[in-house]
């Protein structure tokens, strides 16, 4: 069957469309008929020829199999080092023989090459760091999944991520009404404990537009409303803007480059439209790695920056905690063992330790920050990156990975582990939820909010005049 | 007769190639380079790319001087005995300056003998132990094509012969012909081969350290990136 009534490779690009694909429970339908979908040889050889350049052919032609990257990856050494989870045979014999054959690949080629560049790999970039001659597989593989994409051999959850993106700008079915709606809400909820507690929404020229993950509005508005509370407490002008408020790229882990574009796209027309001094992004790796470190190069941008400053929200948390703006009540430091998850995303690849650490510095007593082993840039992936969390298909596969994680955190003895970052968040939370080590894991906002010290100003007054009346 | 082609003609065609094939190689590589696909803004960013290339193709240089190395005490053990030989000896040994100064009239330093049949006995025992190291570990054993063994081969069979003429093991003269012809095969193949590495190693090291310094992270970290 050359293409399926789901499984295709044309983009979702309706909310019909959309409907009917997530009506196809866990994908049955979609990945039986992915089993019989066909490649375009053709196609995938002229994509080929146009974006597979030097880089990418001398990482391929000059690896010295020397197996060197092997022991770098987590999901080698967390499958009982099967050789078949070396970083170089898995690249090697994905992407390095669909370019030996000049893409004259066939579906099972293309099947087994969706599951070792979703399944088998979660882009952590950790093996790059590694190898002698600097090959980055993880690179790669974001690379092949852009070429699986165009072939229609993504995982349901990610076409319907990519396709979310591009219907509703979001990775949620949530719109810019719903949004507006939220933060409404938000800010009135929050009226009896935060007087005069507001989130701007639109504001012109503000010092800091606030980006976010739609999940966040959509699950957990709470998030919301604690991003609006360190802002207020910071006495920071603040503003969050309609449209283009949405930072994720599920786009970015299905490799639909266009929706991806789109995504970021949205995003700088909402700075370009308020002129903010600088923005900031919130508690999330991926959503950081879309929208500032990748993000400029999908739209074109020849400085390969954002139009303004585009900063992590733990760059911006260290910032205040260091200059003051929100103090931590000494009383209210954490007193039990807590262990701190680089994120890929943002630690390895855009050299944020220093500020996470900085932030623990003042959040936490003296003796009770344990790192984990490795740490900072050599951190592992916490076992779900990539878009591995939700992929149904590769449950279990994401589960074994979890072990590397859980036995990272067992080492340290903490109870209690900062993960700022969604995905990360999500991974711990599984895998607390599936090995039960007995650790709770936190955003930072939450905490914060938790030991800041409230000055009186912004102390919910005393309703003593109104008892009066 | 053939001695003397060898050494003339032979070594003039075999180090025009050898240069020549590499700095094409080199061109190519970086001619191919594209900031877009890359996403990479290599020109805007010049100081801060070459400041992280060349930090990151230095530091792996140095033996047990990056994370990598020190994760694989052994195969760094391998790499460098094998490596070091491997680039040293054909540059500094006597004999090879001897024959560069009769011929075009320039020579390096020579280093002493001794030395030089040192690293080169080193370079074989470090091939020796990549072979077997390549038979041995599962990981390694995936990886490993025919082609990894002819290359190693390559690269070893002019120390071998090399050896062997210098200890005067049967007939010197026959050695020594063969000797100077692994050399110059050697020299020929390596544009071709995997043995480009010889400078794609650098182009490759450099854009990953410029990709570092330029994009991921850069100034924020320190210096530059932590190898
Ligand atoms: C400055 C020059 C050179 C640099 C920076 C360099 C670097 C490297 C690196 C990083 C590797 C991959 C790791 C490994 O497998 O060992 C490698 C492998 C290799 N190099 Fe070089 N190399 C250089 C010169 C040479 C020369 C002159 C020769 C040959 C005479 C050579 C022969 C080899 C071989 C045979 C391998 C594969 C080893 C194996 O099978 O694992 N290299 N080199
Ligand atoms: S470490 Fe690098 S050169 Fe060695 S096998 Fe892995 S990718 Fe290839
Ligand atoms: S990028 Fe990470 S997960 Fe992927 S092969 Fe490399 S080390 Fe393994
Ligand atoms: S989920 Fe977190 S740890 Fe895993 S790859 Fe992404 S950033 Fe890294």
């Amino acid at each position: 069957m050359p293409e399926g009534q789901f499984c295709n490779k044309t983009p979702v690009t309706t909310e019909e469309a959309l409907k009917a694909l997530l009506g196809d429970k866990g994908g049955k339908q979609y990945y039986e008929e992915m089993s019989r979908l066909d490649v375009d040889a053709e196609k995938l050889w002229a994509s080929l020829q146009k974006t597979c350049k030097s880089r990418t052919l001398t990482w391929l032609e000059i690896c010295a199999h020397c197996g060197m990257c092997a022991e770098s990856c987590f999901l080698y050494r967390v499958n009982e080092r099967d050789p078949e989870q070396v970083p170089a045979f898995k690249i090697q014999s994905t992407l390095g023989e669909m370019i030996r054959r000049k893409g004259q690949v066939d579906n099972a080629f293309m099947r087994r090459a969706m599951e070792y560049a979703w399944a088998r790999c979660t882009c952590c970039n950790r093996c790059g760091q590694f190898c002698p001659h600097g090959i980055d597989m993880g690179v790669m593989f974001s690379y092949l999944r852009g070429l699986l994409y165009s072939q229609g051999f993504v995982p349901w959850e990610l076409k319907i991520g990519a396709g979310m993106h591009r219907v509703y700008k979001a990775q949620m079915d949530v719109t810019s009404e719903d949004w507006v709606e939220t933060c409404e809400w938000m800010a009135e909820e929050q009226q009896e404990e935060w007087p005069g507690l507001e989130i701007p929404v639109d504001r012109a020229n503000a010092d800091i537009m606030y980006t976010l993950n739609a999940r966040e509005p959509k699950h957990y508005p709470e998030d919301v409303a604690q991003a609006a509370i360190l802002f207020h407490l910071a006495g920071e002008n603040w503003t969050v803007p309609s449209t283009g408020w949405e930072q994720t790229s599920l786009s970015m882990f299905a490799g639909d480059w266009e929706a991806c574009k789109g995504n970021v796209q949205e995003v700088y027309a909402a700075i370009e439209r308020m002129k903010p001094k600088r923005v900031i992004g919130t508690e999330c790796g991926h959503a950081h790695r879309a929208t500032v470190i990748e993000g400029p190069y999908w739209v074109g941008r020849p400085d390969g920056k954002p139009p303004v400053e585009y900063i992590h929200y733990v760059e911006w948390l260290a910032e205040t905690l260091r200059a003051g703006k929100i103090r931590i009540d000494p009383a209210k430091k954490i007193r039990e063992n807590v262990t701190l998850q680089d994120s890929c995303n943002y630690v390895r690849n855009h050299g944020l330790s220093n500020f996470t650490r900085e932030i623990m510095s003042y959040i936490v007593e003296d003796g009770y920050f344990v790192e984990m082993t490795p740490n900072r840039e050599c951190n592992y992936c916490c076992g779900g990156g990539g878009g591995f969390n939700g992929i149904g298909l590769f449950r279990h596969q994401r589960n074994v990975a979890l072990r590397t994680k859980r036995d990272q955190l067992l080492a340290t003895g903490a109870t209690l582990v900062v993960a700022p970052c969604h995905n990360c968040w999500d991974a711990i939370r599984d895998l607390e939820e599936e090995y039960r080590i007995g650790i709770r894991w936190t955003f930072l906002k939450p905490l914060i909010i938790s030991m800041a010290i409230v000055p009186d100003h912004l102390q919910p007054q005393d309703n003593d005049e109104e008892d009066a009346e | 007769m053939l001695y003397t082609f060898l050494t003339g003609p032979g070594l003039i065609i075999s180090l025009i190639v050898f240069f020549g094939g590499l700095a094409y190689r080199l061109a190519m590589y970086f001619k191919g380079l594209d900031w877009r696909l890359e996403r990479v803004a290599y020109k805007p960013y010049l100081a801060e790319g070459m400041k992280g290339g060349l930090h990151s193709a230095y530091k792996w240089l140095i033996p047990y001087g990056t994370y990598g190395w020190r994760a694989q005490p052994f195969f760094t053990l391998c790499f460098f005995l094998f490596h070091t030989g491997a680039v040293l000896v054909p540059v500094f040994l006597i004999g090879h300056n001897v024959i560069l100064q009769e011929r075009f009239g320039f020579s390096f330093p020579s280093m002493s003998q001794v030395p030089a049949d040192i690293l080169a006995v080193a370079t074989v025992i470090g091939a020796i132990l990549i072979v077997l190291r390549r038979i041995a570990l599962a990981e390694v054993r995936i990886l490993t094509t025919t082609y990894d063994y002819c290359i190693l081969a390559l690269a070893t069979l002019p120390f071998i012969t090399g050896i062997i003429a210098r200890l005067h093991i049967g007939s010197y003269e026959f050695w020594l012909i063969c000797h100077i012809l692994a050399g110059e095969l050697m020299l020929i193949l390596t544009p071709f081969t995997k043995l480009s590495h010889i400078a794609l190693y650098f182009a490759s090291r450099w854009q990953l350290g410029a990709d570092y310094g330029i994009k991921r992270g850069g100034h924020r970290r320190g210096p530059c990136f932590p190898w």
